[in-house]
C-alpha cells in the first residue's frame, strides 16, 4: 500500500490539496507578519478567524452572495482587530494574555451564534474552482498550481503584495521602523500609534478572510470550533518564517503539504495510525522553529507597548 | 472629598476591586447580548446564580469545576510570576491524566491510598515533561514558549486519541464493534473519597492546601524567589549571579506540573475514566485557559487565585443552568470569560498609571498630607 503512495496521480492530489490547504494560513500568518513587524503579537487569530468563518459563512448561506459573506468576515475582523489595537496600543495591555482574551471571545461568541442562529451544520455551494486559461491544461502542473478557487489564488497573490508594501514602500519602511525602533520612528515625526492601529486592523481583516476561506472555500460547511489550533499555527508560521512573507509562505506550505500527505494517508487506508499522521506537523513545526529561532532576530519592539518619554 | 480619594488605602482598594469591575463590565456586556438574544437578562442571570449557589449540591458543583481552574491557575500563577506564559495547561492536563490512569489501570493489586499518590504523582510527573519541554527550549533554544506550549496541546490530543483508541481502549469497548474511544473505570478502591450524595471529592481540599504552598514557594523560599526575580529583571538576576535559564526551565515545569496535577485529579475525583471526543476540551473543559483567566483575575497571587477559582467554577456550572432555564448556550460564558481578560489585562495599565500619579503627587508636594504612606507607595 506504501507503494500506492508514489503513483502519478495521488503525488499530484497531495501536491494540489496541499497548494489549496496553504490558504487559510497564508491569509492569517501574512495578517500576523504585518503586525508584528510593527511590534504587536495578536494571539487572538484563532478567535478572529472563527467569527470570520461563521460570519462568512451565515452571511453567504443567506444572501446567496458569496463575496458578501467575504466581506462581512473582513469587517467582523476589522472590527476584532480595532479592539485588539486599542486595548494593546492605548491601553498597554500585556499582548500574549489579551490575545488569549479575544481568542475566547471569539471561540465562545462564534459557538453562541452558531447555536442561536443555525443550530445545524448545513453546507453552501462554495467559491468554485477557476481554471487559469492554457495553464491549467499543463499536465500535472496544471491540476498542482492552476485549478483552484479565487481565494486560493488571493492568497498566493497576497504573498507578493506583502512583500512588496514590506520592503518597497514607504509605508512598509514605516512599519518596520516602528517594530525595530519605535522612539526612533517617533522622533522623526512617525505616529506609532497609527501605525500599529493600521497593522493591527489589517491582521483582524485578514484573520477574517482566513476563517472566511475555510468556511465558503474550502470546506464550505461552519462548525464549533472548526479552525481547531488552525489560527495558533499561523502564528507560530510567522516566527518560523522569520517575519518575511516568502518565509512564510514556505512556512504554510510545508505545513499543509505535510497535512495533505496525512489526509491522504488516511484516506488510502496506509498502516500508520491516523493520530501518529495529524501530529506530525505540530512535531515538525516545533523541531523548525529549534532548527531557525536561535538564528534569526525578531523586531526589536515586539510585544512591548510604546510609551513616548516624557 | 479629593483628599479622601486621594488616600492611600482608598487607591487600593479600587486597584483592588479593579477585576471586579472588570467582570461587572463583562456580566453588562452579556445582558445587553442577551437582550439582543431576545432573553431577559435578570432571569438569565438568576438561573445562573442558582446553577452555581441554589443549593447544596449546586454549590458542590461549583467546588468541582472550580478545582481544575485552581490547579492550573496555581501553575499560571508560578509562571507569569517568571515572565513566562504557558498556555500549554490542556496538553499538560492530558498526559497528567494519562499518566495517571495508566497507573490506577495497571497496578490494580495496590492499597487505595498508595495507589491514589502514585497516580497523582504521575500526573504532576507528565505535567512536568510536557511543561518542562517549552521550559528547556526557551531556555537553551529561544523557542517562543506561547508556540510551543500551543503545539505541545495538539500533540498532547493526539497521543491521547492514539492512547484511548489503542493501548489503552477499554476491554469491554474493544470487544464491541462501537469502539468508544475510553479506558476501563478505576476500581472503586482508587477513587478519591466524596462527600455523598454532591460530587464533592478530596482532590478540592488538596487544591486548597497547594495553593497554600504555592503562596510559600513564591514568597518564604529561595527557588519561588529566583523565579519572580528572573520574570522581574532577567538581566539583573543575571548580573546578581542567577542561572537565569535554569528558573526559564524551573517555572514552566512547575507551572505544567500542576496543570498535570489536574487532569489527574480530574479522572480519580471526577471521571473515573478518561475518555476522547477527539478534542482537549472534551477532556479538560477548557480548563488549561480558564484556568489562566481565573489565575489572573486572582492578580496572579495563589491565595487570591482561591475565590477567583470559585467565582469562574461558579459561572461554568452556572451557565448550564442558564442554558436549561433560558436556552442560552453555555458558550456565552466562554466568550464573556474572554471579555474579563482583556479587561482585567487593561484594567493594568489605569492601575499603573494611578500609581505613577500617585508618585508625582507625593513628590510635588513640598509637604506631603501623609508622611506615613510614603515608605508605602515606594514599595508599591
Amino acid at each position: 500500500m506504501i507503494s500506492e503512495l508514489f503513483t502519478m496521480t495521488v503525488l499530484i492530489g497531495i501536491l494540489s490539496s496541499g497548494v489549496r490547504l496553504a490558504t487559510p494560513y497564508l491569509y492569517a500568518s501574512i495578517g500576523e507578519t504585518f503586525g508584528q513587524r510593527s511590534g504587536v503579537l495578536n494571539l487572538g487569530v484563532e478567535g478572529q478567524m472563527l467569527l470570520g468563518a461563521f460570519t462568512a459563512f451565515y452571511v453567504a448561506m443567506n444572501t446567496g452572495s458569496l463575496w458578501l459573506g467575504v466581506l462581512a468576515a473582513m469587517i467582523v475582523g476589522a472590527v476584532m482587530g480595532l479592539a485588539m489595537a486599542f486595548v494593546t496600543v492605548n491601553l498597554h495591555a500585556q499582548q500574549g494574555i489579551s490575545g488569549i482574551g479575544f481568542y475566547l471571545f471569539g471561540l465562545g461568541m462564534s459557538d453562541l451564534l452558531f447555536q442561536k442562529m443555525m443550530g445545524t451544520v448545513r453546507t453552501v455551494q462554495g467559491f468554485p474552482k477557476i481554471g487559469i486559461p492554457f495553464l491549467s491544461d499543463i499536465p500535472g502542473i496544471g491540476d498542482i498550481f492552476f485549478n483552484h478557487n479565487i481565494l486560493v489564488y488571493g492568497a498566493y497573490l497576497l504573498v507578493l503584495v506583502a512583500w512588496f508594501v514590506l520592503n518597497k514602500t514607504n509605508l512598509g519602511l514605516k512599519i518596520r521602523a516602528v517594530g525595530e525602533n519605535p522612539d526612533a520612528a517617533d522622533s522623526l515625526g512617525v505616529s506609532v500609534a497609527r501605525v500599529r492601529y493600521f497593522t493591527i486592523i489589517l491582521g483582524g481583516t485578514l484573520s477574517g478572510v482566513a476563517g472566511a476561506s475555510l468556511s465558503i472555500a474550502l470546506l464550505n460547511v461552519f462548525q464549533q470550533n472548526m479552525t481547531s489550533g488552525l489560527g495558533f499555527i499561523a502564528v507560530a508560521l510567522v516566527y518560523f518564517g522569520a517575519w518575511r512573507p516568502f518565509g512564510v509562505l514556505i512556512g504554510a506550505l510545508l505545513f499543509s503539504m505535510v497535512n495533505s500527505l496525512q489526509l491522504w494517508i488516511q484516506v488510502l487506508g496506509v498502516p500508520i495510525p491516523s493520530e501518529i499522521a495529524v501530529m506530525m506537523p505540530y512535531v515538525l513545526t516545533i523541531l523548525v522553529l529549534v532548527a531557525t529561532v536561535s538564528k534569526v532576530r525578531a523586531p526589536s519592539a515586539l510585544t512591548k507597548p510604546f510609551e513616548r518619554e516624557e | 472629598m479629593k483628599k479622601f480619594l486621594q488616600s492611600e488605602w482608598m487607591s487600593r482598594l479600587i486597584d483592588a476591586l479593579l477585576p471586579v469591575f472588570a467582570t461587572l463590565a463583562a456580566l453588562i456586556i452579556g445582558a445587553v447580548m442577551l437582550l439582543f438574544l431576545g432573553v431577559n437578562p435578570i432571569v438569565a442571570y438568576k438561573a445562573l446564580w442558582d446553577g452555581a449557589f441554589g443549593s447544596g449540591n449546586a454549590f458542590a458543583e461549583t467546588l468541582v469545576k472550580a478545582t481544575p481552574l485552581l490547579l492550573v491557575g496555581l501553575g499560571i500563577c508560578i509562571s507569569f510570576r517568571g515572565d513566562v506564559i504557558n498556555i500549554g495547561g490542556e496538553g499538560q492536563m492530558i498526559i497528567g491524566g494519562i499518566l495517571a490512569t495508566w497507573i490506577g489501570l495497571t497496578f490494580t493489586g495496590l492499597p487505595g491510598w498508595l495507589a491514589i499518590t502514585l497516580a497523582l504523582l504521575a500526573g504532576f510527573l507528565g505535567g512536568a515533561i510536557w511543561g518542562g519541554i517549552p521550559g528547556y527550549l526557551k531556555a537553551y533554544f529561544n523557542v517562543n514558549e506561547i508556540l510551543s506550549t500551543v503545539m505541545m496541546n495538539a500533540i498532547a490530543v493526539q497521543i491521547m486519541n492514539f492512547m484511548m483508541r489503542g493501548p489503552m481502549l477499554d476491554p469491554i469497548q474493544a470487544a464491541k464493534a462501537s469502539k468508544i474511544p475510553q479506558t476501563a473505570r478505576l476500581i472503586e478502591a482508587f477513587r478519591l473519597a466524596r462527600w455523598s450524595p454532591t460530587r464533592l471529592h478530596l482532590g478540592v481540599l488538596i487544591a486548597v492546601i497547594l495553593a497554600i504552598l504555592v503562596y510559600i514557594l513564591l514568597w518564604r523560599t529561595t527557588l519561588g524567589y529566583r523565579i519572580r526575580a528572573v520574570g522581574m529583571n532577567p538581566l539583573a538576576s543575571r548580573y546578581a549571579g542567577i542561572k537565569v535559564p535554569r528558573y526559564i526551565v524551573m517555572s514552566l515545569l512547575l507551572s505544567g506540573a500542576f496543570a498535570g496535577l489536574a487532569g489527574a485529579i480530574q479522572v480519580y475525583g471526577v471521571n473515573y475514566r478518561m475518555i476522547t471526543d477527539g478534542s482537549a476540551s472534551g477532556f479538560t473543559g477548557n480548563a488549561g485557559f480558564n484556568g489562566i483567566v481565573a489565575a489572573l483575575f486572582g492578580q496572579l497571587h495563589p491565595l487570591w487565585s482561591i475565590p477567583a477559582s470559585i467565582l469562574f467554577g461558579a459561572l461554568l456550572v452556572g451557565a448550564n443552568q442558564m442554558q436549561r432555564v433560558v436556552q442560552v448556550p453555555s458558550a456565552l460564558i466562554t466568550a464573556l470569560n474572554g471579555l474579563v481578560v482583556v479587561f482585567v489585562v487593561s484594567s493594568e495599565f489605569l492601575r499603573r498609571r494611578r500609581q505613577r500619579q500617585r508618585l508625582a503627587h507625593a513628590k510635588m508636594d513640598d509637604a506631603p498630607p501623609d508622611k506615613t504612606s510614603q515608605p508605602a507607595e515606594a514599595s508599591a
